[in-house]
């Protein structure tokens, strides 16, 4: 096994996501069968070969720092799931 | 005469010339999906006053003599790039109810061009599936036949375009998805060069790799969107400051001479259907016929690409996907005992298994201890793909393979099977890694009366090629114009 169910847990903590226990047991499951099949790139020698990350050769793009026309406060608030005036509203953060 | 069955070309010349009313060209589509979107459920949203409103603008334009490249023609968008006040809702739960406060740059340059908005176009979650059936609403059917899938992830736009209930259509293309629906669907999508055109507006899945392009009846429409849709925009520090060319200039120049490289690898994969292998073998004479030179080349490393993709894609997809909290947009859980559990209950009831899926195998690959083994590795055999490409291009102008393995496949064979559904990308997926454009045309037809699509694929800019060929193909053969039987 190239994964348990333990790791797929602790997995699901850093993506802020939750499973049931059975749902981890599948997801444990088909995860193994792909990382079973990506293991096939270390057939590969891949010594001194330089990582793609991007296919341009493009690197900092700068732009002048001028004002530009930007969303109004209503628009950018007009998406959220809960907001007091001008503030999004979360769950108390500090205990 | 009905409208909807025509070109994009065809139906704007008609506009253009005073021939065809914009408002009647509109509602001889809305007539159209009235009749069969029943069968085929490529819409996640109607913009009918949008759209009414559009096509007025557009009758004033041809009135004003202010007409544009694509005055008067109707679109279907699919539904991961930001329409201004018209709800985009990659059709997620997480995104269900999105109204986005600014436009993506490819829709205003197509509002610029005077199109008309029929409609957002289903998908797979997030772009991130080969079928639709990870739509969180609801799985598009195959125009060519209703009980199998239209290919993913752009179905909803592919199954639009080949079922007439638009006259040309946006997708997006990560790993195939753009020309995979179009095989499936039996009609023509381009992926261009990563860079060519703005992603600003498209909702991020893997920012190195997604590309938007257009879907449509014929070779002349995706260069004619090409000319509207290209070229730098500021907007997107990925998008490349190259020159656009006109893609109409040489479409019809033929193919006396060009090198047409046949990769071994791809022709000997496992899982290619023979119906699709002779299909293409039949098409490489068609090409050869004309006056193209072919040859063998190698792509030492194919074999590593689905691989290398899904290590790659889900990373990016786990880091984009972070912002999806429950807390400036989006879907927020009802109920939850504090901060942490808030993120954690709107995240898992907000997407669907295939997306929770690829952000956890993302997270992994990304986490610490396991980044060299996973990620860098993948970025390493990223290069040697993108290496194969480089060398087989020193010998040939274009590239020509299957677009897909099989023809489309039934609704439901491989929902069960993740990794299955992985390998049907095994032909598009190494074009995205190495960054180079490819368009699928269609070039035949199954025993059962199934499209099968034809991949050409060009050097980094060089679409204009890629179009050419691909334009010699279609001129030569008439699989282009096949149509599904659906009702009148």
């Amino acid at each position: 096994m190239k994964i348990t169910v333990d790791m797929v847990e602790k997995v699901a903590a850093l993506g802020r996501l939750e499973y049931s226990a059975e749902e981890n047991e599948t997801l444990t499951r088909q995860l193994d069968g792909i990382l079973t099949y990506v293991e096939k790139l270390n057939e590969l020698d891949t010594t001194g070969v330089e990582p793609t990350s991007h296919v341009l050769p493009i690197s900092n793009v700068f732009r002048d720092d001028v004002p530009r026309p930007s969303l109004s406060q209503d628009d950018a608030l007009g998406n959220a799931p809960d907001r007091a005036g001008e503030f999004y509203r979360v769950p108390k953060i500090i205990e | 005469m009905d409208l909807y069955k025509l070109t994009l070309h065809e139906l704007r010349d008609l506009i253009a010339k005073g021939e065809v009313n914009a408002k009647d060209a509109a509602f001889s589509y809305t007539r159209r999906i009235g009749r069969v979107e029943s069968d085929i459920h490529a819409f996640t949203t109607l913009t009918a006053n949008a759209t009414i409103s559009m096509a007025e603008a557009a009758e004033k334009a041809v009135l004003d003599g202010k007409v544009g490249p694509l005055t008067g023609v109707p679109f279907a968008i699919k539904d991961n790039m930001a329409t201004k006040g018209i709800r985009t809702t990659c059709s997620s739960k997480m995104l269900e109810n999105f109204i986005p406060p600014y436009e993506s740059t490819v829709t205003s340059r197509l509002t610029d061009a005077g199109y008309v908005l029929l409609g957002k176009a289903n998908m797979d979650e997030f772009a991130m599936g080969s079928s639709t059936e990870n739509s969180a609403f609801f799985t598009t059917r195959n125009p060519w036949d209703t009980e199998r899938i239209p290919g993913g992830s752009s179905g909803g736009s592919a199954a639009a375009v080949a079922a007439d209930m638009c006259a040309a259509a946006l997708g997006s293309d990560t790993g195939g998805s753009i020309r995979q629906p179009a095989a499936c669907c039996g009609v023509v999508g381009l992926k261009p060069t990563y860079g060519r055109v703005s992603r600003y507006g498209l909702v991020a899945f893997a920012s190195s790799l997604d590309q938007i392009g257009p879907i449509t009846k014929d070779v002349e429409d995706s260069a004619i969107v090409m000319n509207v849709i290209g070229g730098h925009d500021p907007s997107d520090s990925t998008s490349a400051d190259v020159p656009l060319p006109d893609f109409t200039a040489h479409l019809k120049d033929g193919v006396k001479g060009l090198k047409v490289g046949i990769p071994k690898e791809y022709l000997i994969a496992g899982g290619i259907d023979q119906e699709v292998y002779l299909a293409v073998k039949e098409a490489i004479d068609v090409l050869k016929g004309m006056g193209a030179e072919v040859k063998d080349v190698s792509l030492p490393h194919t074999d590593y690409a689905v691989a290398t993709y899904y290590l790659l894609a889900t990373s990016e997809a786990s880091s984009n996907l972070a912002r999806y909290d429950g807390v400036k947009y989006g879907y927020r859980a009802p109920e939850f005992t504090d901060l942490l559990d808030m993120y954690k209950k709107s995240r898992s009831q907000g997407f669907g298994p295939e997306v929770k899926r690829r952000i956890m195998l993302g997270t992994y690959a990304l986490s610490s201890g396991y980044y060299d083994a996973y990620y860098k590795k993948a970025q390493q055999v990223r290069t040697l793909i993108k290496r194969d490409f480089d060398e087989a291009f020193k010998d040939v102008d274009i590239i020509v393979t299957p677009t897909a393995p099989t023809a489309a496949f039934k609704i439901g064979e491989k929902t069960d099977d993740p990794l299955q559904m992985y390998l049907s990308d095994i032909f598009t997926i190494s074009v995205n890694l190495a960054g180079i454009p490819g368009i699928s045309i269609p070039c035949g037809l199954t025993r059962e009366r199934l499209p099968i699509g034809l991949q050409i694929l060009g050097r980094h800019f060089d679409e204009e090629t890629v179009l050419r060929a691909a334009w010699a193909y279609e001129n030569a053969t008439d699989w282009h114009k096949k149509r599904p039987t659906l009702a009148e």
